[in-house]
């Protein structure tokens, strides 16, 4: 009889064998077609799925070992040889992932040592599928290369059938494809198959619950564990050992490696400055800024300060509503009673804080800080006392109007003043007295009264409403006065007449008797009437900003009046004759325009940079002008120099609105709305290259501001360096 | 007409600024590390003169630095240090993340650092430089040293701090350099003159810091690493300057004197010398021992002649009075009760050659007990006391304070225990003419010119005439333009009312008659009259720029009234009190 020996590598005598229990027949002992197994042999099993025969085997195959048989053994196994059953079942393996597909391919033990099989039939072909072998009589071949030839009849269903019937061992048999020969397990194989399906150890005697016993105890033990003597090279130093520390040696040697310093904790400190460059800049660079010192304290800072440091509930008040960078004291002043008192402050971090921040995020500037006397910044002037004569006190009050004085005029002798009211009466005063010498009704409000500037003739331009009166007061010399009258009564109309923008009527009856001469009806309202300085010729001003009908000459003897412009240049303020050249200046808003009249072309436009020219001025020389304006200053010009001002004044506060030139000495007044009428000595030489000379020299109050209007109109004497001045206060002043 | 266009912003001012971010790029550092090299190097941002043209047209607010400076830092050794910090805090929380404790504690041990040395060298080229940067350092450094021990510094700072502060108060003991102190809300200011520098200082109060949450530690604590290392620099400098050795050691004998038997159970034993120092009771060791420290340097004679002689004389004279001054409370022998702060009171009895005592439990260095006979001064700080020696003054501390500020021992009467103080004035503010001067600084100098300590009665006659003597100084001619200026403004307020007066018609002025008074007075008149018109004349910058001065006088003048005022009306009502007390006594 022989037995299936099924053996796996791992333990030497270990194969594997697979069981279909249920539908396998039982191996046939006496089959003499059945190979005959060494013990060594190693058989493989795959329980192939697809294979036709073993169709529904699926359940799990085992994988068994017996050694029934007393063989023959590795010199191992002999040691053993009484023991054998139990060193079978000791290597029995589940292995179930072998069953599925084909199992690893063993390795062959050494050749079978039976006598009883001399013939080694185990299949060679290896691990492949055998339905590879179905058309071949053969399945494989053995170790000698002999076919290995099939059972010559295979078996059907019905022999499976009957055999599965009669058969009583058909559930222990299993059958081997690679050999095609069925094989009937022993029962120690069938029981090591249940132990293991019931997961139990596959060795009988095999018992899991034995007491453990430490190897080493807890007691000491007189003896040693092993009676191994040691080993030799734990008496020798290792020589890999000594390799790896040669390294290191080396390494510190050479300095790769350092030795663990102590950490220094505390730093060192040495003499830094021991070789000091007195002269190396600061590192950097020479705009190094170094940063301003904390500010000291002063006394309110004090623990206990003086009292009066102590702010009051008002301030305290006042103090802790501010924002804390508005304050003056970035803290409260307090008065403690002794040292202990005092309490810690509460900012000493955050103040501490903030310095560090303006050290470190400030931007520096070095600020010049202006270190000047304010003496210095005063320009040196020569003493107002050094350019005597000129006003100084007021002498005079011509009182008698009763309305604000718009306009005075002194006569060319100096020894009569006219002056026109917002009272519609004209005054004609004696200078020296401050009497009124004669008193006119006009009809309406006087905006303007001019002297006729030539002593031969006693006439005054009066203006009022749209009209120009030309009066003649019969003050001063007869002889004068009566020639006037016959110098405007020997007119005589010319042939053709011609069309004029005004009309000449002379006046007759008691308008005559009370002075009327002519009247020159305008067709707008006149605000302004100057003379020509020869005393013929009369300009008069009608401002309009809609037409080029805004000034108006006259001439006084032939009657005749004509209109220079043809074009509207702007609103025009005042005009003035050029004292001895053919020139016309005419100032609008802001530019004032030297006109040729001969040429009739305009030479000079100049800007005052005023906002609002208010009056104007011509020096008696004509080279300079100046301008007042509403915005508070006065413009100088040299008309040689430039169109823009050789000087801008800002003495008054409030707006100018008379400003006069002295026609002899070298001064000029300007009087405005704060009162006051400021006198300036304005030299102007003859030397081209030296440029005028201008000194404030007098600051002449006494005008009262009524409705906001203090000085009205300036006016210099002829002769004597006294300048009178009308005001809004219905008063006419003679400072002297 | 050839040429290339020229680019807008790539010459002048546009290229020597930069912003900070740009410079921060530049440097390739975070935000922070460009701060902290920027405090450590003493980089600070620059205003442009035109901020447009260097913002390249845009108005936007930016920090700008000078490229120069950027350049410069460039070049700057700790910015690779701070790069390798950076890789080392990465490196280690690296480990921490893998728990390598070993690796961990391996990068701790080669935790990069760095030393400030050549940065100090080169901020402060010369000692002089650094001597007079030293303000700041020395309020940090003190404030510092009175932080807690735990949260807001490393132990290590507070300790550094704490030694360079005692090492400085020492020198300054020793050197008997200090000049003025004052105790103010704040702290205590103390004022030393260290080799020509005034070194102004400020140390707060003993008392536990309420730490505010809106302000960076880490800013103040890289400031303080800086200073603590100039500060050391310093200290060592000065030290050696003085033949001291450096860090200081007591001296052998009295180092044997303070011996104190339990010293173990007062403070541990490395910690104890540090207390023994900042006692401040005992002389400093010195490299060459010297016999006595009192070589007295006199000034040399050299042969000069007017104004040379002057200068010498006064400058030999201003020496006098600081000898003097050092020696202000040279064989005194002072007791400090314990509610008195006791390092700034001895610091400042030590600096005038005192000699100073405590409570034996208080501090460590105490020298002599309370009972000791020859004491002649105890400082006391409490309304009564109840055993009282009958041969020492019991005084308050304010007494030192002022006195050291007055530079004479001021009287013992107003300092008396349970005595309402005197005022404590600021030593740093010098009065210009014009400013307010309380009258206790007035009755202080007529004190140190010699005059007498007058009766209270008279006092307030007594306050009059230094009024008047102190006006005398005054330069005249601002005290005329003063006068000037007020009459002016008299002139100004007047004006409308006196305008009906002055029109008045035919009253001519007594030009020629008048009294010679009279004649000044027009003089004066006319001058003032002068000056306004010429300041007509002004041009407007100028005339700008002095109505600002004189608005400027103008206001010290009214702050100056105000004071007084207050005053006066602060004495009309303690006057009226103590009428009344008097009364209610009768």
């Amino acid at each position: 009889m022989r037995t299936v020996n099924l053996e796996s590598q791992k333990n030497g005598t270990m194969s594997k064998a697979k069981e279909k229990s249920a539908k396998k027949r039982v191996v046939e002992e006496d089959d003499d077609q059945l190979p005959i197994f060494d013990k060594d042999v190693t058989e493989k099993k795959a329980g192939e799925e697809d294979d036709a025969d073993l169709s529904d085997s699926e359940e799990s195959v085992f994988s068994g070992l017996e050694d029934s048989e007393s063989d023959s053994h590795d010199e191992e196994e002999d040691a053993e040889e009484g023991d054998d059953e139990e060193d079978d079942d000791d290597a029995v393996i589940l292995d179930e992932i072998l069953t599925k597909s084909s199992g690893v391919e063993t390795a062959t033990e050494p050749p079978a040592t039976d006598k009883n099989t001399p013939t080694d039939i185990r299949n060679t072909v290896g691990n492949i599928p055998m339905e590879w072998y179905q058309d071949y009589p053969h399945i494989g071949y053995n170790l000698d290369g002999k076919k290995i030839f099939k059972p010559i009849r295979n078996k059907d269903e019905l022999d499976e059938f009957l055999d599965k019937m009669e058969n009583p061992d058909y559930w222990r048999t299993v059958h081997d494809k690679t050999t095609a020969s069925d094989i009937r397990l022993s029962d120690e194989q069938v029981d090591l198959v249940h132990r293991l399906q019931k997961g139990q150890f596959g060795d009988v005697n095999f018992n899991e619950y034995e007491p453990s016993v430490d190897f080493f105890t807890n007691e000491v033990m007189i003896h040693p564990v092993t009676n191994r003597p040691q080993d030799k090279r734990s008496f020798i130093p290792s020589l890999i050992e000594k390799e790896k520390v040669s390294k290191l040696v080396h390494a510190i040697k050479m300095g790769w490696i350092k030795p663990r310093k102590p950490k220094e904790t505390t730093p060192q400190y040495y003499d830094l400055w021991a070789k000091e460059d007195p002269n190396a800049i600061l590192g950097r660079h020479k705009m190094h800024v170094p940063a301003p010192k904390m500010r000291l304290p002063g006394h309110e800072e004090s623990y206990n300060p003086p009292p009066e440091y102590l702010l009051t509930e008002e301030e305290r008040m006042a103090w802790e509503q501010q924002d804390a960078e508005d304050r003056k004291l970035p803290f409260l002043p307090q008065k403690h009673s002794c040292l202990r008192a005092v309490p810690a402050f509460s900012r000493f971090i955050h103040e501490r804080f903030e310095r560090c921040l303006d050290l470190y995020l400030c931007p520096r500037q070095r600020k010049m800080r202006v270190n000047v006397n304010p003496e210095d910044l005063i320009p040196k002037l020569p003493k107002p006392k050094d350019l005597q004569p000129f006003p100084t006190t007021m002498s005079l009050v011509y009182i008698g109007h009763s309305s604000l004085v718009r306009s005075i005029s002194a006569s060319p002798t100096g020894q009569w003043l006219v002056s026109g009211s917002d009272d519609c009466t004209v005054r004609f005063w004696e200078v020296n007295t401050g009497r009124c010498m004669k008193t006119l009704e006009v009809g309406g409000a006087v905006k303007s009264v001019a002297w006729n500037p030539n002593p031969a003739v006693c006439l005054v331009a009066v203006c009022f409403e749209s009209t120009v009166l030309l009066l003649n007061p019969g003050l001063g010399d007869r002889l004068v006065v009566s020639s006037t009258d016959q110098l405007i009564t020997s007119y005589e109309p010319p042939e053709e007449d011609k069309e004029q923008a005004v009309t000449w009527a002379l006046s007759e009856g008691p308008e005559h008797d009370n002075g009327h001469r002519l009247t020159l009806t305008h067709p707008k309202a006149v605000k302004q009437v100057v003379w020509h300085g020869k005393g013929d010729y009369l300009a008069s001003v009608m401002p309009d900003n809609s037409s080029n009908l805004q000034v108006l000459i006259h001439q006084v003897s032939k009657r005749r009046t004509q209109n220079p412009f043809r074009k509207n240049k702007g609103l025009v303020q005042c005009v003035s004759f050029h004292p001895l050249r053919p020139y016309f200046f005419v100032a609008t808003q802001r530019y004032v325009r030297v006109y040729n009249l001969i040429k009739q072309e305009l030479t000079k436009k100049l800007m005052t940079n005023c906002k609002w020219i208010s009056s104007m001025a011509i020096h008696p020389g004509g080279d300079n002008l100046i301008c007042g304006s509403y915005d508070c200053r006065l413009a100088w010009f040299d008309l040689d120099l430039s169109t823009k001002p050789y000087k801008m004044l800002r003495h008054h506060k409030k707006a100018l609105r008379g400003v006069a030139y002295h026609k002899h000495y070298p001064l000029f007044a300007s009087g405005a709305d704060d009162g006051s009428v400021i006198i300036c000595h304005g030299m102007v030489y003859n030397d081209l290259l030296q440029n005028p000379l201008i000194v404030p020299v007098k600051v002449l109050k006494g005008h009262q501001i009524t409705h906001d209007l203090g000085v009205l109109d300036v006016t210099f004497h002829p002769t004597q360096p006294w300048v009178f001045s009308s005001g809004a206060d219905a008063t006419i002043r003679l400072f002297t | 007409m050839g040429g290339l266009q020229k680019k807008k912003y790539e010459r002048g001012s546009a290229t020597n600024y930069i912003t900070r971010n740009k410079a921060r790029k530049k440097l390739q550092l975070s935000l922070a590390d460009f701060r902290r090299l920027c405090i450590l190097k003493g980089i600070y941002p620059h205003e442009p003169k035109h901020k447009k043209k260097v913002n390249k047209g845009s108005t936007a607010p930016r920090t700008f630095y000078l490229l120069k400076d950027i350049r410069f830092l460039l070049h700057e050794p700790i910015v690779r240090k701070f790069r390798e910090y950076k890789v080392f805090v990465r490196k280690l929380r690296k480990a921490y993340g893998k728990a390598e404790w070993t690796a961990v504690e391996r990068l701790r041990d080669n935790k990069p650092g760095y030393k400030l040395d050549h940065i100090i060298k080169e901020r402060y080229p010369t000692f002089i430089d650094a001597l007079r940067d030293i303000d700041d350092a020395l309020s940090m450094c003190f404030l510092f040293s009175t932080f807690a021990r735990t949260g807001k510094c490393h132990v290590q700072t507070i300790t550094l701090c704490r030694r360079l502060t005692v090492e400085w108060m020492n020198y300054v003991v020793t050197s008997r350099s200090l000049r003025k102190v004052f105790i103010s809300i704040k702290g205590i200011y103390y004022q030393a003159e260290v080799l020509g520098q005034l070194i102004t200082w400020l140390v707060p109060y003993q008392f536990a810091h309420d730490h505010p949450t809106d302000v960076d530690y880490r800013v103040m604590a890289t400031f303080t690493e800086m200073y603590t290392t100039l500060f050391g620099f310093i200290n060592f400098r000065l030290y050696q300057t003085l033949n001291l050795v450096y860090p200081p050691k007591l001296d052998s004998k009295a180092e044997s004197e303070l011996k104190a038997e339990h010293e173990e159970d007062y403070a541990m034993d490395s910690e104890s010398y540090l207390e023994k120092l900042s006692a401040l009771s005992a002389s400093l060791a010195r490299v060459v021992a010297t016999a006595e420290e009192e070589e007295e340097n006199q000034l040399d004679q050299f042969p000069a002649d007017g104004e040379d002689l002057e200068n010498m004389e006064a400058r030999e004279k201003e020496q006098k009075e600081q000898e003097a001054q050092n020696r202000l409370f040279e064989g005194l022998k002072f007791f400090l009760n314990r509610e008195v702060p006791r390092e700034s009171l001895a610091f400042i009895l030590r600096c005038f050659g005192a000699e100073v005592s405590w409570d034996k439990s208080l501090c460590i260095g105490g020298t002599y007990n309370v009972t000791d006979e020859t004491i002649t001064h105890q400082i006391v700080d409490r309304p009564d006391i109840d055993k009282q020696y009958i041969n020492r003054y019991y005084i308050q501390p304010q007494w030192v304070f002022d006195s050291v500020n007055a530079k004479m021992r001021l009287p013992v009467e107003d300092y008396f225990l349970g005595v309402t103080l005197p005022p404590h004035l600021s030593p740093f503010v010098e009065e210009k003419d014009g400013d307010y001067v309380p009258p206790e600084k007035l009755k202080l100098m007529a004190l140190q010119r010699g005059e007498k300590h007058v009766q209270e009665e008279e006092e307030d006659d007594d306050d009059d005439d230094d009024d008047e003597e102190y006006n005398d100084e005054v330069d005249d001619e601002d005290l005329t333009e003063e006068k000037n200026l007020k009459k002016m403004e008299d002139q100004r307020s007047q004006g409308k009312q006196t305008l009906a007066v002055k029109v008045t018609p035919g009253k001519v002025k007594p030009w020629e008659t008048g009294s010679v008074g009279n004649k000044v007075r027009l003089e004066k008149e006319e001058k003032a009259e002068e000056k306004r018109l010429a300041i007509m004349m002004m041009k407007k910058k100028e005339k700008y720029l002095y109505d600002k001065i004189m608005f400027g006088k103008k206001r010290t003048t009214r702050e100056a009234n105000k004071l007084a005022a207050k005053r006066k009306a602060h004495e009309d009502t303690s006057k009226a009190e103590k009428k009344q007390k008097k009364a209610k006594k009768q």
